[in-house]
């Protein structure tokens, strides 16, 4: 009988089309859980901190302390919520957290300041969250830094100095994230991460399910090829995830505010090597595993702690110990990230990431290739090799 | 055309110490239904499940359709059609939609398709069911589903592999209809039951027993060949106790309970009854009849596989 190559691949995505659609529950996996998770962890894996409370204990009550308390008045970053008499105050409330920072201005305060000598100030800070604990106390020692300069500026001019420069001036200038804003640099990971989640789970159930079923047995006694039955089935599982993550795109851009800053079409072709990885990581799970049990406790094993610990997502990869480090290169979220936050928050050419892409590829082409060698030694079967080598 | 449509030659498989399949032979005629019978876990799915290439075996080689399983298995799955008892149709298909999916899983063209279609419709019985999910048929439907989609390419070989499990009597015995039109239209049929009456609608059988093949030939051949002894079927009011005085008397070969009566073997008929009758009447048990009966497949096999075990037994046994 005649058999053109490749002719199964049209039957293999009508089918895999004709399932999802009828499998409410795969959909709403994979189309509405990406955005669910994005709202989840946009606003909950929200490293700004604004708002701080803050308790001041003024001991001096001079007009120079009063000016000092109003610096941190008019900032965003803090809430003055008590203003307290005695030191001794502090601590019940920052154990209760009603505040989590406080400053202690001493009674020799402006005494100090007049007769030249340099006052200390108490800054305390509540370090029970480290993250929040450090970002307060760099927030307290830039307002207070300020203050101190204004002061000798002030105190110079004063004894006639005019015109006096402080030797240097930093000029800080945060390029592409202004604003140091974590949104836009967490939009990015969360979109690998919910990506690579999601679609590893749902490849490696739909295959491990056919074999479950059976149906991988009556294909497997007809002239299909391997390579046919991956094709057919990634194609619709990569429309599908494409669908998500422009979802995702839009919830980033519409709540976070995080727009694409580079060219689309690079995004697009970084995003669907991404999806190739997936799915092809999904497809070998599914090809060493026989039950959906174990199927989706080795995918979320082997995707949801990776991405989110080692591809650089919240923890820079840099900063690892050498060995974790070489373990990062086989988390094909790190490439992605890499390349997303490149094309997404600098608008950075091809030029700027083309490395990551290759490792993409790499990847897809590596776990493509031994999942068809796995599919076509039979796949439950490994025994079979020796046979077919001798 | 070769003379056979499948030759099997020495074919084994060991699953590490364990040999499920102990390097048996066999030849099936093309247009045959050849019955494959054997308890479960008597080798019967993996035979078939390495002339189907989805197992390779230890050693030995086989051909289908002329094939070599073991240099062309791809070649092998073009002229086969395969369904096993699981009834792999896809569930959340509907009727067409699994016909059209298997169609053209085997390149069939979309014209091709369509026509077979209303066969498989036709030998289904779905008519007017074409649009109803899979998964809502009965296991009588899914089953002639299952063969319809299995032949679509129209194969000259079709293993089914237990097919008949767990469906009902009648349509057990529409399903052996549909397998004789098919072995009427010259295409081989290879079906592996551990239903013995089914095994009457073979033209040519082999017992396979803990791997090895036990006896074979037509239904006729293996009840003339293998049993020499005349068989008395032995009704009583109090069988069960029947059944234990019998099998102390060295004069009974082989005895066993068949449905309501015994069936016990004897060297002479006629002695054989004048026997039983004075045994069982000495423990107060009255004989109902004790009539002489071709003996059944079972009787074969039963026969077979104790003369197998004796065998076995005796090699042990001796220093």
């Amino acid at each position: 009988m005649k058999r053109p190559p490749f002719c199964c691949i049209r039957p293999f995505m009508k089918k895999e089309f004709r399932q999802i659609r009828r499998d409410s529950r795969s959909l709403i996996f994979m189309i509405f859980i990406p955005g669910f998770m994005l709202l989840m962890f946009g606003y909950a894996l929200n490293f700004d901190i604004k708002h701080i409370p803050l308790a001041v204990v003024d001991q001096d009550g001079s007009r120079a302390s009063r000016d000092l308390v109003d610096k941190f008045r008019t900032t965003e970053y803090f809430d003055l919520t008590a203003e307290l008499g005695k030191p001794g105050q502090i601590d019940p409330l920052m154990g209760r957290e009603t505040i989590r920072a406080a400053l202690v201005i001493p009674p020799t305060f402006s005494e100090d300041l007049l007769a030249g000598r340099s006052p200390s100030i108490q800054v305390i800070v509540d370090g029970s969250n480290a993250m929040s604990g450090t970002t307060a106390a760099g927030y307290v020692g830039a307002i207070l830094q300020s203050y101190s300069q204004k002061i000798t500026l002030e105190a110079l001019e004063n004894r006639g100095v005019m015109g006096q420069k402080i030797p240097f001036r930093p000029e800080v200038r945060v390029w592409y994230n202004p604003e140091l804003r974590s949104a836009k640099f967490l939009v990015p990971g969360l979109m690998a991460f919910i990506l690579m989640v999601i679609l590893t789970v749902s490849t490696a159930f739909s295959v491990v399910r056919e074999k479950e079923r059976g149906t991988m047995e009556q294909i497997m006694v007809s002239p299909v090829r391997p390579a046919e039955l991956i094709i057919g089935k990634l194609v619709p599982y990569i429309l599908i995830s494409l669908a998500s993550a422009h979802l995702v795109l839009g919830l980033g851009w519409v709540l976070f505010g995080v727009g694409i800053k580079g060219n689309y079409l690079l995004l697009l072709l970084t995003i669907v090597l991404f999806l190739v990885c997936g799915l092809g990581q999904g497809i070998l799970i599914s090809s060493i595993t026989k039950t959906q049990q174990v199927a989706f406790l080795i995918s979320v094993l082997t995707t949801f702690l990776p991405t989110f610990i080692l591809s650089g997502f919240v923890f820079p990869v840099r900063n690892m110990p050498a060995f974790i480090q070489a373990v990062t290169y086989l988390v094909p979220a790190k490439y992605f990230l890499a390349a997303l936050r490149a094309i997404i928050i600098k608008g950075a050419g091809l030029r700027a990431f083309w490395n990551q892409l290759l490792f993409l590829a790499g990847f897809a082409v590596l776990t493509l290739g031994l999942s068809t060698a796995r599919l076509r030694l039979g796949g439950e079967d490994g025994r079979k090799r020796g046979r077919r080598a001798g | 055309m070769p003379e056979y449509s499948i030759e099997v030659k020495s074919l084994a498989k060991k699953f590490g110490a364990f040999t499920a399949v102990d390097a048996v032979s066999f030849n099936v005629g093309r247009g045959a239904i050849f019955g494959f019978l054997g308890a479960n876990g008597a080798g019967k799915s993996t035979t078939i499940r390495m002339l189907c290439g989805l197992l390779n075996p230890t050693s030995g080689t086989a051909t289908v359709g002329g094939f070599d399983i073991n240099r062309a298995p791809e070649r092998v799955k073009t002229v086969i059609g395969y369904m096993s008892q699981k009834f792999s149709l896809y569930e959340d298909l509907t009727v067409i939609e699994n016909i059209r999916f298997f169609g053209g899983v085997y390149g069939l063209e979309r014209k091709a398709v369509e026509s077979r279609m209303t066969w498989v419709l036709e030998m289904a019985g779905l008519k007017g069911r074409e649009r109803s999910l899979t998964r809502t048929l009965s296991v009588g439907w899914k089953q002639r589903l299952a063969l319809g989609c299995a032949i679509l390419h129209e194969p000259q070989i079709v293993f089914l592999d237990e097919p008949t499990g767990g469906v009902d009597p009648a349509a057990r015995r529409r399903f052996w209809e549909l397998i004789n039109e098919l072995s009427e239209r010259r295409v081989t049929v290879f079906v592996t039951t551990h239903y013995l009456d089914e095994a009457e609608y073979c033209n040519d059988i082999r017992l396979i027993h803990a791997g090895r093949i036990v006896a074979g030939g037509s239904p006729r051949e293996l009840k003339t060949e293998y049993i020499r002894n005349p068989i008395l079927e032995v009704a009583s009011d109090r069988i069960v106790d029947a059944l234990e005085v019998l099998q102390k008397e060295p004069w009974v070969l082989e005895t066993s309970i068949f449905g309501t009566s015994l069936h016990v073997s004897v060297a002479d008929e006629e002695e054989g009854r004048r026997l039983i009758r004075d045994r069982l009447g000495r423990e107060g048990i009255t004989l109902q009849r004790a009539d002489r009966i071709m003996p059944s497949l079972e009787d074969v096999f039963i026969h077979r596989i104790e003369e197998q075990s004796r065998g076995a037994r005796a090699a042990e046994e001796a220093p």
